[in-house]
């Protein structure tokens, strides 16, 4: 660093022009706008409901679903980078049954054989992203149709379904609220930390918002796509091992369509689906978001069943993309 | 260094050429060759029961895929098809008491709205095709169900039953709509303005716009021929199941439209349809899945054999060297 | 190559010499040699494919020169990327600000080096410097607001502190002055001038003449990848330097050139203008710029390179946003302002990126004509394919389009071919106004000459041409008028015999040099040059001999091409 002053005191030319109230809140609501959104809807729901603020209530929300917001922190690394990952329901699933699987031969290989599968797995797309070329659309579209291939080939086409040991230790993994809720926590700092506070973080953000600048700079914009995609397909691997300790079996039905449950709540939480901007805690608030809303229609509105969550999820994720377009352009200068 | 350089390039201006080769007819190349392999697996094949029930699987996704091929065309994606289908679906028991005439005019206006809702998105708020289709994919299908209720309703109404289910020449209804539209695609793209707008609008949107071309028109108009196309695939496909199902009908269209597609040769750069190339491509893959199926490979496999071809026919279709 | 630097190579910090590079057996830089002193700012200058890019790239490692070679600080240096040529300390700031708009301006100027601290990236301790750094450069904004929400200017200080931050010992500049306004112009130069303070040496890139005699010390001129000047910039008279880049020695203005154009120059001052285009503005590119475009008048438009003649054209059909201003065609103001209003109104551009706002590469050379005029070639939404086949076959002929059938794709066609069919593709509309910008740039010799014939054929026709080229003899011979152009503004207008490369060269060094050189002042207070009263007032000056031509043809008389037979659709078939 070059750290003699300019001897000239620069006039204050180049100072911002001053912003305009929509360019001051536009981040601010792209920023926090789920958070905000998620104390508004727990308030109402927690004054209008007694069933919704007990501990029950709280704690089946939690423990059932924490697994599977690890799928949105693998897609938001992927995410932030301009990429998607449609495999991740797949993989899901697959990491339960293999889980599962491993679990009948030891506690270690029920962990260690779906990361393995999903770490090999998210290889493979990433090298077809960033070396072949490949749209990531595509790529993980043949993961998803691929995975759950597999995940039939493994099953003997589901006639085989692996239960999890009554006394396995892995079982313990699972179980209870604060043990999943314990775990999905500390990935979630780690990968807040790990985008946040890294140069592979800078890097992927970087990418995402410029690829050119980011080679330009010097930035392994490759390198970063690759391990992108391997840790989005581990995450998913090990949320569906989670998973499947929790459920004491491999489920091969099960993560049908969570990919774009995991895309949503990343969206609702402040990232940019064309890269380049977002954080972990917002999808932290994204998925809670979207879980108290689950739990308020399937006790509200239960005759619907989850038709009425799907439809509500499409239906945020528009309003959520159309926002994050109109803010973009009130953003923009020039 | 220089003659190494002639060297590489000449190798290279062959496998373009193979490429190219390779990207115009291999979808035909595949398909006879397939026929040729399952006849010979099993002379039972050609026979016409069989190709009926060929042909009534393939009409739907066909349709759909035709008006995959075209927002493809603009550099777009149509993920809202299969949500599409089950939309149309979840409304036929409740116009079936207007006969088959309600029954269309009431589907096919939904697939329309979605569509134009979809391509407003794309036009106008200027958000990538895969996302707004997305927001669609999940929101319509969610609709659907609310629409339907909780579960499959069986669907009595003859005339819808008739579309499913009639043969006209030994052939289905079903088949010839899809042919019919396929042919009515093949000119739009090849005859009309429209048509010719559309490929330049995928092709070099700038000098589209430059052009004075409508550009919005265009992607609005080619969102809602695709919404349009699968509503009515999906009336065929209740009318053929004489149940609607919108929890399960239409599930995956999108992908097995998009395969047909690709696998036809249409680049998903945009600017070029390829319909009877579609066309083949659709076919392809209805043979590829019925001689799996029929010769008892797991669907297991079948499913990964689909995923290796999606991606070979990407793989190969990708304009390369350019830039 | 001219005057060699005196002085001995040891002492430079750069010394690029005797460097050749070619691109698929075109030279974009013969025998180059380029000497950067330390402490000096040195401006490389030159109009378009003169090779200033290709040099800038050479020295920064994204291109390996053929021949010759690269020293730093006398040591031979063979950068293999841009990272390389950055740790030996050469910076290189783009045209185009090459961050990460997302991202907050601290990330942006520490990206791939923030302090860490336990592994971790210190935010805090990063956010602190960046507002000391920045601070320096004149920018006091929030560190940690995205940086796309900063000024043009302010970014490009960004990426200035960026570049110098990395223990620079030379900052290259590309153009670093386009997208600001004349205040953050004014820091820019202060910050120079600290550079230099520290003996660093900046290599300066711009087509803005006042700013090089405001801020340089030395100056290389390169046409055609060659050098043709190196010396210093006090003494050098803004004629000389205007003539050097243009090639054009101020006393041997040929007399008859090798353009196809008819010379005679004809004057249209008595008709009314088909086009009117008034106070156009475009945010930092256009100020206030008026012009009128007569029926068969073919109007030039001068300028150096980044003057805005380009944009003055695309502000006219709506391509661009203006901030301000009117069009008027034949009296009727355009309301609507986008390209398609603009054609149908009758006024046509042929834009100067052919590739990427012409052709549409992958479609054939029939579509590509007719494309813009499909509406006027279908019956209910259906596409004629005989009246299609008419036209195009019309106009592959007239225009002599070479092209193995009309199905063969353009983007497959040569350059002079491509630029036939784009020209095709608006005849075919039988248009008013013709905006040509570049349309000889990048094509072979005989596509040259007849397109430059067809563009006076054209205005013989009737049709109001304006003209963009940076083919000094092709504008002079071309237009029968010229408006002059300077950092977006209207600086003279030539009518008659004016119309000479003298007028044009001195109009451009003359509307430089009403400032004293060393007066940054940006366009802002650049009002000197010729009065619009003056101006119109030598327009006037009549030429009877030539008035013949300056009657209006009737409004809706297509060009000449459609007057024969098949071609304006609308009258044939409509």
């Amino acid at each position: 660093m070059t750290s003699t002053a300019l001897t000239t005191p620069a006039r204050t030319a180049a100072d911002a022009s001053p912003l305009t109230l929509g360019e001051r809140i536009a981040p601010q609501i792209q920023r926090r706008g789920a958070l905000a959104v998620l104390v508004l809807v727990v308030a109402i729901a927690s004054a209008t409901s007694s069933t919704f603020p007990t501990w029950s209530n709280i704690s089946s929300i939690l423990g059932n679903n924490a697994f599977v917001w690890l799928l949105a922190l693998g897609m938001t690394f992927v995410i932030m980078t301009g990429g998607i990952d449609l495999s991740v329901g797949s993989m899901y699933a697959l990491g339960g049954v293999l889980g599962a699987y491993g679990s009948t031969h030891g506690t270690w290989l029920a962990i260690l054989l779906p990361l393995a599968v999903g770490a090999a797995w998210g290889t493979v797309q990433g090298l077809l992203v960033a070396r072949a070329r490949m749209a990531p659309f595509i790529v993980s579209l043949v993961g998803l149709l691929g995975l759950r291939g597999l995940l039939q080939a493994v099953t003997d086409e589901g006639a085989t379904t692996y239960l999890v040991p009554q006394h396995s230790a892995f079982r313990s993994l699972g179980a209870g609220t604060w043990t999943p809720v314990l775990i999905v926590a500390a990935l979630f700092a780690l990968g807040a930390l790990l985008l946040h506070r890294t140069g592979f973080g800078a890097t992927l953000t970087a990418m995402g918002g410029n690829e050119n600048a980011a080679l330009l700079l010097g930035l392994p914009v490759a390198r970063a796509k690759v391990l992108v995609y391997l840790l989005s397909g581990t995450l998913a691997a090990a949320a569906g091992a989670l998973g499947g300790a929790r459920l004491g079996s491999g489920v091969t039905t099960l993560g049908v369509g969570y990919e774009l449950t995991a895309i949503a709540s990343v969206v609702i939480g402040g990232t940019l689906l064309t890269g380049g901007s977002g954080s972990v805690g917002g999808t932290v608030s994204g998925v809670l978001l979207l879980a108290v809303i689950h739990n308020l229609i399937d006790h509200y509105f239960s005759q619907y069943g989850s038709a009425f969550t799907d439809t509500v999820n499409g239906a945020f994720l528009a309003v959520v993309v159309l926002m994050q377009a109109l803010l973009s352009r009130t953003q923009q200068l020039e | 260094m220089s003659t190494n350089t002639l060297a590489w390039s000449g190798l290279t201006a062959d496998r373009t050429r193979m490429l190219r080769l390779l990207q115009e007819y291999g979808v035909y190349a595949a398909l006879v060759v397939l026929f040729l392999v399952a006849v010979g697996l099993d002379t039972s094949f050609v026979e016409m029961s069989n190709i009926r029930v060929q042909l009534f699987q393939l009409a739907p996704t066909l349709l759909v895929a035709l008006g995959m091929a075209l927002v493809i065309g603009t550099e777009g994606i149509d993920l809202s098809v299969g949500a599409v289908i089950a939309l149309a679906a979840s409304v036929v028991p409740l116009y079936a008491g207007y006969g088959l005439g309600g029954v269309l005019l009431a589907a096919l206006l939904l697939g329309a709205a979605s569509g134009a809702v979809g391509g407003a998105m794309v036009a106008f708020a200027r958000i990538q095709p895969i996302v707004a289709t997305l927001s669609l994919m999940i929101g319509v299908r969610g609709l659907a169900e609310i629409v339907n209720g909780n579960s499959a309703k069986a669907v009595t109404q003859s005339g819808v039953l008739a579309l499913g289910s009639r043969t006209v020449a030994g052939i289905p209804e079903m088949a010839w709509i899809a042919a019919v539209c396929a042919l009515l695609t093949g000119l739009l793209v090849r005859r009309t303005t429209f048509g010719r707008q559309l490929v330049a609008v995928g092709d070099n949107r700038r000098a589209g716009w430059l052009s004075g071309l409508p550009v919005r028109r265009v992607l609005i108009t080619v969102y809602v021929i695709s919404g349009v196309l699968a509503a009515l695939a999906g009336v065929l496909v209740v009318g053929h199941g004489a149940e609607a199902d919108p929890a399960n009908q239409g599930l995956n269209m999108e992908l097995n439209a998009i395969t047909a597609v690709v696998v036809g040769g249409t680049p998903l750069s945009g600017g070029r349809v390829r319909v009877l190339g579609t066309v083949a491509g659709a076919l392809f893959m209805q043979l590829i899945t019925a001689v799996l199926t029929q010769h008892n490979v797991h669907t297991s496999y079948t499913q990964i054999v689909e995923a290796a071809i999606i991606c070979f026919a990407v793989y190969a279709s990708q304009e390369r060297g350019t830039r | 190559m001219a005057e060699q630097a005196p002085d001995p190579r040891g002492d430079l910090v750069l010394d690029v010499g005797g460097v050749n590079k070619s691109f698929a057996g075109v030279h974009a830089l013969r025998d180059v040699d380029f000497a950067l002193r330390p402490a000096e700012v040195h401006a490389l200058i030159g109009e378009n494919g003169a090779g200033k890019s290709t040099l800038i790239k050479v020295m920064t490692g994204v291109h390996r020169p053929d021949s010759g070679t690269v020293r730093l600080d006398g040591r031979p240096a063979a950068f293999r990327n841009p990272l390389e040529a950055q740790a030996a300390g050469i910076s290189t700031i783009y045209q185009e600000v090459n961050l990460v708009p997302l991202m907050s301006v601290a990330r942006n100027l520490y990206l791939g080096r923030e302090p860490r601290r336990f592994g971790l990236v210190d935010v805090a301790r990063m956010n602190r410097e960046a507002v000391r750094v920045l601070g320096r450069y004149g920018v006091h904004v929030d560190v940690t607001r995205p940086l796309r929400t900063l000024g043009l200017g302010a970014q490009q200080m960004v990426a200035l502190a960026r570049a110098v931050q990395i223990e620079a010992r030379v900052v290259i500049m590309d153009e670093p002055t386009s997208s600001l306004e004349p205040r953050e112009v004014d820091t820019l130069f202060s910050v120079i001038r600290g550079l230099k303070e520290q003996g660093i040496a900046v290599v300066y890139v711009s087509h803005r003449l006042d700013e090089l005699y405001a801020v340089c010390d030395r100056v290389t001129v390169l046409r055609d990848g060659a050098v043709v000047h190196t010396g210093d910039m006090a003494g050098l008279e803004q004629l000389r330097l205007v003539s050097l880049m243009l090639g054009r020695e101020m006393a041997t203005v040929r007399d008859k050139g090798t353009t196809a154009f008819d010379t005679a120059r004809h004057d249209h001052s008595e008709g009314q203008p088909v086009l009117r285009a008034r106070n156009l503005s475009v945010r930092h590119r256009l100020y206030d710029v008026s012009l009128d475009i007569r029926p068969g008048e073919v109007v030039g438009l001068g300028g150096l390179l980044g003057a805005g003649r380009s944009e003055t054209a695309k502000a006219i059909v709506g391509a661009l946003p203006t901030e301000a201003g009117s069009v008027e065609v034949e009296g009727e103001t355009l309301h609507r302002r986008s390209p398609a209003a603009a054609i149908r109104n009758g006024v046509v551009m042929l834009p100067e990126d052919r590739k990427l706002e012409g052709i549409i590469p992958s479609l054939s050379v029939r579509e590509n004509i007719s494309i813009a005029a499909l509406p006027r070639l279908s019956r209910a939404g259906v596409v004629s394919q005989a009246k299609q086949d008419e036209v195009v076959d019309f106009f592959m002929k007239r225009l002599r389009i070479k092209a193995s059938s009309p199905d063969q794709r353009v983007g497959d066609l040569s350059g002079g071919n491509q630029q036939k069919v784009l020209l095709a593709r608006w005849l075919c509309l039988g248009p008013k106004v013709l905006l040509l910008d570049e349309p000889t740039r990048g094509i072979d010799v005989g596509a040259k000459t007849e397109v430059q014939a067809l563009i006076d054929e054209l205005a013989g026709d009737g049709l109001g041409v304006l003209l963009i080229s940076s083919d000094l003899e092709e504008l002079i011979e071309g237009s029968d008028r010229v408006v002059v152009l300077k950092d977006g503004r209207v600086v003279g207008h030539l009518a008659g015999d004016e119309v000479t490369e003298e007028g044009l060269l001195g109009t451009l060094a003359g509307a430089a040099q009403e400032r004293a050189p060393d007066d940054p002042a940006g366009p802002g207070e650049r009002r000197t040059a010729p009065e619009p009263a003056e101006a119109g007032e030598r327009r006037a000056s009549p030429d009877p001999a030539e008035s013949g031509a300056g009657e209006p043809p009737a409004p809706h008389e297509p060009p000449e091409p459609a007057a024969e037979d098949p071609a304006p659709v609308k009258e044939n078939h409509g």
